[in-house]
């Protein structure tokens, strides 16, 4: 795509100084942004002063931690980098959810806070918070700027940082006299080389030899794809090595797209709340071949008893997650692009179908426990929704969901065939995610048909949000799963607190008032012969549409592996007689 | 059992607090740590004595190179080193006693630095063990007070230090790192 530079933004060196304010526009400019997510204040306000200069749009979030999920939301939706912008002291606090979130899910994301004058930093000034302290175990990296030199090589480095190797949030916290002051720019000169850095780690080719050895001779080999395969632009190789090898794939929550849903290979989610036979594959499977995911407790359940047969081989960028939580085989750190290239030529075509047939066998055991198999009897289900809304929007939409028992229904039901086609917050879960990394997410792909799945406990995190949806004009659907509760906690007590549904119960507000207050059209849906033709109609409508989908409250999640419990330890749905 | 490790570090402000940040977060136990310059401008170099065993020091080192202000990490816990903490010790003299503990500093090869009329101060280098043993036997005097650095370690021979000191020094980039696998905690020349 070509822009039109405008005039400012066109140097690369300037031997007429420009201030602080500029060179930060200058560098989001070179650095390819297009959409700054933010909200100004007193100490950051010198760079949105220089801002309309610049081809640069900035979109108002209603709180920053919003205009931190938007910043991920847009990095996951279009693979680059999101930015986000808030001044100091709370703004910069405010930021700090959204930072954890990015962190735990290796997003690329560079924060721009505005910071008290040098002179006053230490002084506990007004609105002055040691962000780079607070900040700095879930950032990748992060630099206190206080001279206005600094301010071009360390905002390329955040770039560089922030998007290469294990991707993560990374913030740049600028005093006020830094943005003011002014000095030549010189963007070449400007070259990120931290010394220290180096996310090009190659495994060793006896590595690699040790690797195929063990693929080549596994009887009951599985692939584990977790966000890493995403990052990596990998899912075309791994499904090359999926079919030539006949090797079966399991994917983490983060991992869901990265493999084809109606692949013949494709088993599904792995985990606590993964399908049942894709656990039990997991405990029988001779060899793991984890892609870019890290064995999270979610992933593995007890450690202990975590897949005791199998092999394990770690393909990761990340040196420190090989043999953290599970003791590995081979560790072939780097890139799972290069590193599946790598193998690729190495693996014979193998026939796996007596283990496929084994998994099939688990496969349909499961069916009679499948919630769409039970006969209808006129409630509606959470999960019967999440299905109806795959099938009106023809498995094609960008789905984002915010955390808790929606979300699980959502990776279960709705099957996914591309990419970047899920975006949920894996690692830290944070209620409210939801909606602000859907508006990120719809504006970095504007063409994707863009829900927010969301439970109505999640929505009234963030649901101010819904202000900068319409400021921006953005069409983002919105389907909550409205139960009346905080449903994964009441899962919870239902199972292990003898059902004391203690501060679980939510009255909320009318959804379908509360998005007419904003302008946007508000369907109630309560019966399941309601839910495909509420989202065709969100669909044909302009603009976005909110549906408030009541769902039974008196369900649960499942299979569910309970915490510190072996991976085939379910509880699982009871079965039911399935209608044929 | 304890594991030690020299780093290298950016001389940058707040890069004391990443390194222990990390220890804190990854509730590993810094039994002593010590930092100063090294002969080239730009580069810190730490001891790290951390109360783990061998995976654990892996762990350690994989995520001591997560930081970006960290440019080396050695583990030298079982590589040939030469281990050293310095103390001074300000103990108790009359004029009775005052030639027992002259004595004692002989012994034990230390030095004192400073006299007063009821007091000595004694500098004195050697292991832990060595220090420990000193202040045990100075104990019955009067131990006013003792300061101790804790520990600083070098790996013996002429291999490791000059290749540091030049690849380091230079703050050559990536060529400086190991390249780390699954055996984090084995040595790796700096020339691979």
């Amino acid at each position: 795509m070509t822009r039109k530079v405008t005039r400012p933004a066109a140097r690369r060196r300037s031997t007429d100084p420009l201030t602080g304010s500029q060179i930060v526009w200058e560098c989001l400019v070179r650095e390819g942004v297009t959409h700054v997510f933010g909200y100004p204040g007193g100490a950051i306000l010198p760079v949105y002063d220089a801002m309309p200069a610049y081809p640069v749009h900035h979109v108002l979030a209603r709180h920053e931690q919003g205009a931190v999920h938007m910043a991920d939301g847009y990095a996951r939706a279009a693979g680059g980098v999101g930015v986000a912008m808030a001044t100091s002291g709370p703004g910069a606090t405010n930021m700090v959810t959204g930072i954890a979130t990015a962190m735990m899910d290796s997003s690329p994301v560079v924060c721009i806070t505005g910071q008290v004058s040098s002179a006053l930093i230490g002084s506990d000034a007004f609105q002055e918070t040691d962000i780079t302290g607070v900040t700095l175990p879930i950032t990748k990296h992060n630099y206190l700027v206080t001279d206005v030199d600094e301010i071009a090589p360390v905002l390329r480095e955040a770039f560089y940082i922030a998007r290469s190797g294990r991707p993560g949030p990374v913030l740049v916290d600028i005093a006020k006299d830094a943005q003011q002051g002014s000095c030549p720019f010189d963007w070449d000169a400007a070259e990120p080389k931290p010394p220290g850095y180096r996310p090009d780690h190659r495994p060793r080719a006896a590595e690699l030899r040790h690797a195929l050895e063990l693929i080549n001779e596994s009887k009951r080999p599985l692939m584990l794809v977790g966000h890493g395969v995403v990052l990596g632009q990998a899912e075309a190789l791994v499904r090359a090595f999926a079919e030539r090898t006949t090797i079966p794939v399991a994917m983490t929550l983060l991992g869901i797209g990265a493999f084809p849903a109606s692949h013949p290979l494709n088993l599904g989610m792995m985990g606590m709340h993964g399908e049942a036979w894709v656990n039990e594959a997991v405990q029988q499977a001779d060899l793991l071949i984890a892609l870019g995911m890290r064995f999270d407790d979610r992933v593995t359940g007890s450690l202990s008893t975590f897949a005791p047969g199998a092999r394990k081989i770690h393909v990761e960028i990340d040196p420190a997650e090989v043999n953290k939580n599970v003791p590995v085989d081979v560790g072939l750190i780097g890139d799972v692009h290069k590193v599946l290239g790598d193998l690729l030529p190495g693996v014979v075509p193998n026939d796996h179908s007596a283990w496929l047939a084994r998994i099939d066998e688990l496969r349909q055991c499961a069916t009679a426990r499948g919630i769409q198999n039970f006969a209808d009897d006129g409630r509606l289900y959470a999960a019967h929704a999440i299905h109806d809304l795959w099938k009106a929007t023809g498995g094609g939409a960008l789905v984002v969901t915010d955390v808790g028992q929606h979300q699980m229904w959502e990776a279960q039901y709705y099957r996914h065939e591309a990419p970047r086609s899920l975006i949920t917050s894996g690692g830290l879960g944070p209620m409210g995610f939801a909606l602000p990394a859907a508006i990120g997410a719809k504006l970095a792909r504007p063409d994707a048909d863009v829900w927010a799945v969301v439970g109505d406990g999640g929505f009234q995190m963030t649901m101010a949000e819904l202000g900068t949806m319409v400021q921006e004009g953005v069409k983002v659907n919105i389907a909550i799963i409205n139960n009346g509760y905080l449903g994964m906690v009441r899962q919870l007590q239902e199972f292990f607190y003898g059902a004391r549904y203690h501060a679980t119960p939510l009255v909320n507000p009318d959804f379908v008032t509360l998005a007419s207050a904003y302008g946007i059209r508000g369907i109630r849906v309560t019966e399941r012969s309601q839910v495909i033709p509420a989202v065709d109609a969100a669909a044909a409508d302009a603009g976005p549409v909110l549906l408030d989908i009541r769902v039974e409250a008196d369900d649960a999640v499942y299979p569910m592996v309970a915490a510190g419990a072996g991976l085939d330890q379910m509880i699982r749905r009871p079965a039911q007689e399935v209608v044929e | 059992m304890s594991s030690t490790f020299v780093v290298y570090v950016e001389d940058k402000p707040g890069v004391l607090n990443r390194v222990a940040s990390l220890f804190r977060r990854r509730a590993f136990n810094i039994e002593s740590l010590t930092v100063g310059h090294t002969e080239a401008p730009g580069v810190s170099r730490m001891t790290i004595v951390v109360g783990t065993d061998r995976d654990g020091a892996r762990k350690v080192e994989a995520h001591l190179y997560k930081l970006v202000n960290v440019l080396r990490v050695d583990d030298v816990t079982s590589t040939p080193a030469v281990y050293r903490d310095l103390a001074m010790i300000k103990v108790q003299a009359t004029p009775d006693t005052r030639s027992h503990i002259m004595q004692l500093v002989d012994v034990y090869r230390a030095r004192i630095v400073d006299v007063a009329p009821a007091s000595l101060m004694i500098e004195v280098t050697g292991t832990e063990d060595k220090i420990d043993s000193l202040l045990d036997v100075l104990h019955p005097y009067g131990v006013i007070e003792a300061v101790r650095t804790g520990r600083v370690a070098m790996a013996r021979g002429e291999t490791r230090t000059p290749r540091v000191r030049k690849a380091a020094f230079a703050l050559g980039g990536p060529a400086l790192r190991p390249v780390p696998g699954v055996d984090h905690g084995t040595h790796v020349p700096l020339s691979a």
